[in-house]
């Protein structure tokens, strides 16, 4: 269980605060207005800003003692998730070592990776010569490998197209249910919570709500939600 | 302070100790009343740097506003040449400039009636020379900078010339100038082989050659030290000016813009070609002096040139790297959030080859022949004085990498060694080379501490050089002096040929 105890983040003069339990494997859509802070929620979560207050528990233990890497966490970021000088077997690799060194198995199991993602036969590409699409899924390859409890995405497939990001969504489920990871996902389009959350967390007024489950969300929405959706 | 970030802060040690920790030895020793001549010196020191920052960034003005807006063949190559004096040994510069300007140079030969180059003119000129193309470049970074949106703006408001000027151009000078002028003036303050050359005499004595001088000929050791606190002092002022006012880096201006902008027509373009035809004659005329007059010379060239050239290449390499490698530690550091750290890499600034070499210099007397230690203290002060510049050319790229990347290496738990061969140096690659080149470059032709330290033997290429000049051996000066240039610049051609065989 992901548990924040009464968490408080503060970036600039921007505060947002968090508290509430969240189960292990559980979906979850983060929504709300632009510069609300959803991707604040993240960025502590991920190890990137230590709260003000509160603490972040994962399975009881505090997470502020654990650095970003040793974190039982993956992140995809909104860009930037591949390092542009390195192949894709690489990129994907350094979420086996961080030091490369690649052994045989391990090339297997990146191959195997990204017959899974839908892109065998790129592992020698640079991301360069990929598309949009393809480098997200280079990074979802990556998030599969490593295989972490809890996976974070903050809005990676923004710039994709609506029928690319169906895919990719329906690809994150799957990489989901392969870990048995938590998936707690940033986004600005409430189909997108709907399509793949069971729960939603809305993010407004600086505060984090308890998450909802998402029809019941969507079915009654409260003030703010409504504000936003603009209905 | 983190394990990452260890390297950095024994960088910065290294610094704070060689650069601060001369002072209390400086400051026992220099118990002395300075002279009537020492405050000549002071003033002369002064007088001279202002002159050369004004006369320098003056003139850059117009030279830059044409190679801003001209398009030419050769305008590459043009930019590419203002890069050459700032490597230029400035002892060879400075023989490039009597071949030109002397009693008995190109222009005299060829009748032109020209004053003695002796004196404050002199210097200036040698200093015009070795700066003008700094300023230049500086000042066409900032031409670049004006956005074009407000280019495009002025035109469509049908500005003429001096309305651009008015609105366009004299705000970016009235930011840029100052810190132009301060980056050539403190170049200047620290002049020691021009005025060695071209000056000299109680009217044209600086402070760093009044240091040579008290320990070379007087072997006055506590008027050397008053001199260096006084060095110390002027430099140190002028640096905390210019760190509210230098941005970064003037050295690698962008070289091309596939827009040109607005040029006026009509005798501003004849005046602009002919400003453009001027500088490159005077750029130019130097070089092209030294390769000649050196081809002639190289038989005249004692055999001694040889082992100077190694020691001068052993000495440029390892500065080379080693600068290069502080440098690359403190802007990580300093990247990642370590501000503290930047001005430690920005205090050699106010020191000075002769200020360090004395210091060092008597750091080590009690113990050791000094001229034991020539060569090590001469790589000393140089990995130390490149520094900055090695910094300040790494600085932006490591920032840049910290804000793309630094947030997915850590997630990814890239850490240490691993970091640094698989993100940092394919990344960084091509400022790194660079600033390896330019620091060999400039501990190639360093003539400063050496200059205190060297025995009869010993000497570097820099050195010997001075010594031919100093005997009238003007032929052997000049083949030992192509042989420099073509090594310095060689060597900085292959640094940065290094770095930009970048994987990114």
């Amino acid at each position: 269980m992901l548990r924040f105890e009464d968490v408080v983040l503060q970036q600039g003069d921007f505060t947002l605060r968090a508290d509430w339990p969240v189960a292990s494997g559980a979906k979850l859509a983060v929504i709300g207005p632009s510069g609300s802070g959803k991707s604040t929620l993240l960025l502590a979560v991920a190890g990137f800003l230590p709260p003000m207050q509160g603490r972040i528990l994962w399975q009881g233990q505090d997470l502020a003692v654990l650095p970003p890497g040793a974190r039982p966490v993956t992140m995809l970021f909104q860009d930037q998730n591949l390092f542009p000088h390195l192949t894709v077997a690489q990129n994907i690799g350094l979420g086996l070592s961080p030091r490369l060194r690649l052994t045989t198995q391990d090339h297997d199991s990146i191959a195997r990776a990204l017959d899974r993602v839908g892109l065998p036969e790129m592992a020698q590409r640079r991301p360069g010569a990929l598309s949009g699409g393809q480098m997200a899924r280079v990074a979802l390859a990556r998030a599969l490998l490593r295989a972490r409890p809890i996976l974070l995405l903050d809005e990676p497939f923004s710039a994709l197209g609506p029928a690319l990001k169906d895919e990719m969504l329906d690809l994150v489920t799957g990489v989901a249910q392969d870990t048995g990871a938590l998936v707690m996902m940033v986004s600005h389009d409430p189909g997108d919570a709907q399509r793949f959350a069971d729960q939603t967390v809305l993010v407004a007024d600086g505060i984090a709500c308890t998450p909802t489950p998402t029809s019941d969300l969507f079915a009654n929405p409260p003030p703010a939600l409504r504000t936003y959706l603009g209905s | 302070m983190t394990r990452a970030a260890a390297p950095a802060y024994l960088a910065g040690a290294i610094l704070l100790v060689v650069v601060l920790g001369p002072l209390p030895l400086l400051l026992t020793r220099g118990q002395v009343t300075l002279t009537g001549a020492d405050f000549a010196a002071l003033r002369f020191t002064v007088m001279q740097a202002g002159l050369s920052a004004l006369l320098s960034c003056l003139l850059a003005v117009p030279v830059a506003r044409a190679l801003h807006r001209r398009r030419f063949v050769g305008r590459g190559a043009m930019i590419a040449l203002m890069g050459a004096p700032f490597l230029l040994p400035v002892i060879v510069a400075a023989l490039g400039i009597v071949s030109i300007w002397g009693a008995r140079g190109w222009l005299a030969r060829m009748g032109l009636p020209l004053p003695s180059l002796y004196g404050l003119q002199g210097v200036l000129l040698a200093h015009v020379f070795l700066n003008l193309p700094l300023a230049t470049r500086m000042l066409l970074q900032g031409w670049q900078a004006i956005p074009a949106e407000r280019l495009r703006l002025g035109e469509s408001l049908g500005f003429d010339p001096w309305a651009r000027f008015r609105h366009l151009e004299w705000p970016m000078l009235r930011s840029v100038l100052p810190g132009a002028m301060l980056a050539v003036f403190l170049v200047c303050l620290t002049s020691f082989a021009i005025v060695l050359t071209l000056g000299g005499g109680p009217k044209a004595t600086t402070l760093e050659l009044a240091i040579y001088q008290a320990v070379r000929f007087d072997f006055d050791l506590p008027r050397a030290a008053a001199l260096a606190l006084l060095q110390f002092g002027v430099c140190g002022l002028a640096v905390a000016a210019s760190a509210r006012l230098v941005r970064d880096a003037g050295f690698g201006a962008g070289l091309d813009r596939s827009l040109a902008p607005p040029a006026p027509a009509g005798w501003r373009r004849g005046l602009d070609g002919f400003l453009l035809l001027l500088t490159a004659a005077f750029l130019l005329l130097p070089l092209l002096a030294i390769t000649l007059n050196g081809l002639l010379g190289l038989p005249a060239m004692p055999a001694q040139v040889w082992p100077a050239l190694a020691r001068s290449l052993i000495v440029a390499v390892t500065c080379g790297i080693l600068s290069t490698v502080m440098a690359l530690a403190l802007a990580l550091a300093v990247a990642k959030g370590a501000r503290g750290l930047e001005y430690m890499a920005m205090l050699p600034l106010a020191a000075s080859s002769m200020v360090l070499g004395i210091g060092l210099f008597l750091a080590v007397q009690p113990f050791v022949p000094p001229a034991a230690l020539g060569l090590p203290v001469t790589l000393l002060v140089n990995i130390v004085l490149a520094l900055p510049y090695a910094f300040r050319l790494i600085l932006p790229e490591a920032r840049a990498l910290q804000a793309d990347y630094g947030r997915l290496a850590e997630a990814l738990d890239m850490r240490g060694l691993a970091r640094l061969r698989l993100l940092t140096l394919p990344h960084l690659r091509r400022p790194l080379g660079l600033s390896a080149g330019l620091a060999a470059a400039l501990a190639m032709g360093d003539l400063g501490a050496i200059a205190l330290f060297a025995s009869d033997g010993g000497a570097t290429l820099p050195l010997l050089i001075q010594r031919l000049m100093g005997a009238y051996r003007m032929e052997a000066a000049a083949g030992a002096a192509l042989v420099l240039m073509v090594a310095n610049f060689g060597l900085f051609w292959l640094f940065d040929r290094w770095g930009r065989h970048a994987a990114v």
